[in-house]
């Protein structure tokens, strides 16, 4: 199911490839997506299932009728409002442009009608996001298939490709300033596909489908992409083979100056595009890592190439070693912190490629063939598809790079809390401020191990908390001697009287055992205090992922009240006896940050 | 091509697209005979029909063929040139 998957093939056996998914007996992300369509959706919906399936998302559908997309966004109907969307997808195409240009018009008319087009579509995105305060799923427009005037088509103000690009710039700008709101670029999809064949007017004239059916299971999977990486399901790091994958050629048998990379030749100027790709890929916060059979020294020979475009310090983990790649990988993601199905295994070599898909359970590997296919296969599987793109995502190598370092120097040491004070640890522990919003939600989305309750935020719901006078929110931010690890931590409790109960408790794994959960704590109970809470109830509801925290409230001092057949368990603590727990971190407020 | 190895292969396609294995396709069975093969699942089997016999209905002939005996006499027609 990853690309270049075989399209025939999935569309003849979809039925029994459901089947199989559905049994692979693996816990998915449950999520309700209404489908508005402007021509027909069944069968990319039921494509669209089989890839979201695929990805971790347990999908339900609700479709308009045919064309109803207009009418069941801006007149929902009861069963709709019932089925509450977690997220919305619109989709139209030129199909359901109504008012084109003629050659009679000005440039003023032909003004107007994007403004009426456009209209059209802004207040539907309104209306839904009022109604359903949930992410929007917009497609772009393709080009259509004919150009009345040509060339002249794309650049005069009556062309129907002008008019086309026109609407289009003007739905980018919309996305561009509305949270929650992405564009699902159906303009590229259908140029690389091919835009003579994706328009086939019989499949329109015949089915009433925008597109040929051989491009439907291409268009799902890009939709698939935005939605799972909306749920917070992107991949987070790619692991990297070296020899034949980063270079062309064995580094340990033809020697560093027998390697292929650099502007030589066609092979080598290859090698060094995707490495240029890899590189790109860390500066949207993609951690880079090694896995290649190599004697270390070697490998770090090979990444030092004058001609490459990586270095050493790219990568915050080079294996290099004679070990089997799949302990390598597992090994790779408990030192990151991260669960081995966030990883991407990159290797040209089919048997490593089978052993690591084999024993490493939801590590994606692609099919790496041929050095010049390398990037599109990569970019094409959207495993890293980026919808929010936070300030923290820029410094997330750095961050990383810097916990290497500590770990470093958490060997000196005899005494943890002797380790954990000579880190300098400083935070900022408060209530929710906007500058920091986009990021708490991300946090709400991602975390999935150190999460007592798994709950998920999409942005209006979290700004919602924001703005309500019924919770007690806490964030944190922790800087320490190595650098400023960026909000880390959420809590989320709302008032019921005199007691607080916990809808949220989440911490990135990346600041584990430094004592910021106790940090929290403190504050959380501080906060209490001050709004004449009495008592704060602690709920854990267990996952395949949050052991790490079954016992957490109990570690904080809570009473154990309940626990069902399920493992879900209820914990109470009394805030009046509290004494503060974290003595290694230095607190301030909001009025710390400028 | 001769009709036997036609509906020998239909009969794989058509149990492929609609997940059963008891189905057995003659020349009159309609989209009457088999419980899946609605308007929407059409389209997927005409697709599925062509990509195994690397061919391309035309839109007339969709619309009018009637039963699998005129699916598979367009295929052996097409077959012949």
């Amino acid at each position: 199911m990853q690309y270049p998957f075989d399209s025939e093939y999935i569309i003849k056996k979809k039925k029994s490839i459901k089947r199989t998914l559905l049994a692979d007996g693996s816990t998915r992300l449950k999520k309700r997506i209404a489908v508005f369509g402007g021509s027909t959706t069944n069968a990319i919906v039921d494509y669209l299932e089989l890839f979201l399936l695929d990805q971790g998302i347990e999908p339900e559908f609700y479709q308009s009728e045919y064309a109803q997309y207009w009418q069941d966004a801006m007149f929902p109907s009861e069963e709709l409002i019932e089925f509450k969307p977690d997220i919305v997808w619109i989709h139209t195409t030129n199909r359901n442009i109504t008012s084109y240009p003629t050659t009679a018009d000005s440039r003023e008319d032909v003004a107007g009608l994007v403004e009426k087009e456009y209209t059209k579509f802004e207040q539907m995105w309104q209306k839904i996001s009022e109604t359903y305060h949930c992410p929007i799923i917009q497609n772009n427009f393709e080009m259509p298939f004919y150009r009345l005037m040509g060339n002249k088509d794309c650049s005069d103000y009556r062309g129907r490709s002008n008019f086309v690009t026109r609407l289009n710039t003007k739905f980018y700008e919309y996305s561009e300033k509305t949270e929650g709101f992405y564009i699902n670029d159906i303009n590229f999809i259908s140029a690389s596909f091919g835009l003579k064949e994706w328009s086939d007017p019989s499949y329109w004239n015949m089915y009433k489908y925008a597109m040929c059916f051989d491009a439907i299971p291409e268009f799902s999977f890009n939709l698939s992409n935005i939605i799972k990486s909306v749920f917070g399901k992107n991949k987070k790091a790619l692991a990297l083979d070296l020899d034949n994958t980063l270079w062309g050629g064995v580094v340990g048998d033809d020697g560093v100056d027998g390697i292929q990379i650099g502007q030589e030749t066609g092979v080598s100027q290859s090698y060094y595009e995707f490495q240029s790709y890899v590189k790109s890929l860390k500066s949207l916060g993609i951690i880079l890592t090694v896995c290649s059979k190599n004697d270390h020294e070697n490998a770090i020979a090979g990444l030092e190439h004058p001609e490459g475009a990586l270095k050493p310090d790219d990568f915050i983990i080079i294996k290099a070693n004679w070990e089997n790649k799949d302990r390598n990988i597992v090994e790779t993601a408990a030192e990151l912190n991260i669960l081995p199905d966030a990883i991407v295994f990159a290797d040209d070599n089919p048997a490593e490629r089978e052993i690591v898909r084999q024993q490493v359970k939801g590590c994606a590997v692609p099919e790496m063939d041929g050095v010049e296919n390398y990037i599109t296969t990569l970019d094409r599987n959207g495993y890293f598809e980026v919808t929010n793109f936070s300030a923290d995502d820029l410094k997330r190598n750095e961050m990383y790079k810097a916990n290497a370092q500590r770990a470093a120097q958490q060997a000196s040491f005899g005494d943890y809390n002797e380790y954990l004070r000579s880190l300098e640890m400083t935070a900022v522990i408060d209530d929710f401020i906007p500058v920091y919003l986009q990021r708490i939600t991300q946090l709400s989305n991602k975390s999935n191990q150190f999460n007592v309750t798994t709950k998920r935020y999409t942005a209006t719901e979290m700004e919602e908390v924001f703005a309500s006078g019924d919770y007690i929110r806490l964030y944190g931010k922790l800087i320490d001697k190595f650098g400023d690890n960026g909000v880390v931590s959420v809590v989320i409790g709302h008032k019921n009287g005199e007691v607080l109960d916990m809808d949220l408790w989440i911490m990135s794994c990346r600041v584990l055992k430094r004592d910021m959960e106790f940090a929290m704590l403190d504050k959380l109970v501080s906060r209490c205090r001050e709004e004449g809470i009495k008592t704060v109830k602690g709920y854990y509801y267990p996952t395949a992922k949050n052991k790490m925290v079954k016992d957490l409230y109990g570690r904080f001092g809570f009473d154990k009240i309940s626990e069902d057949e399920n493992g879900n368990s209820v914990w109470e603590l009394q805030v009046g006896s509290y004494e503060n727990k974290c003595h290694v971190i230095d607190v301030h407020g909001n009025d710390y940050i400028n | 091509m001769d009709s036997k190895v036609i509906y020998s292969r239909l009969n794989k396609v058509f149990r492929d697209v609609f997940d059963d294995d008891s189905i057995v396709v003659n020349p009159k069975t309609t989209a009457d005979d088999i419980e899946d093969w609605d308007s929407l699942e059409h389209i997927t089997l005409i697709n599925a029909v062509e990509r195994e016999f690397k061919m391309k209905f035309k839109m007339g002939e969709i619309s009018g063929m009637k039963n699998v005996g005129e699916m598979a006499s367009i295929i052996a027609e097409r077959a012949k040139k």
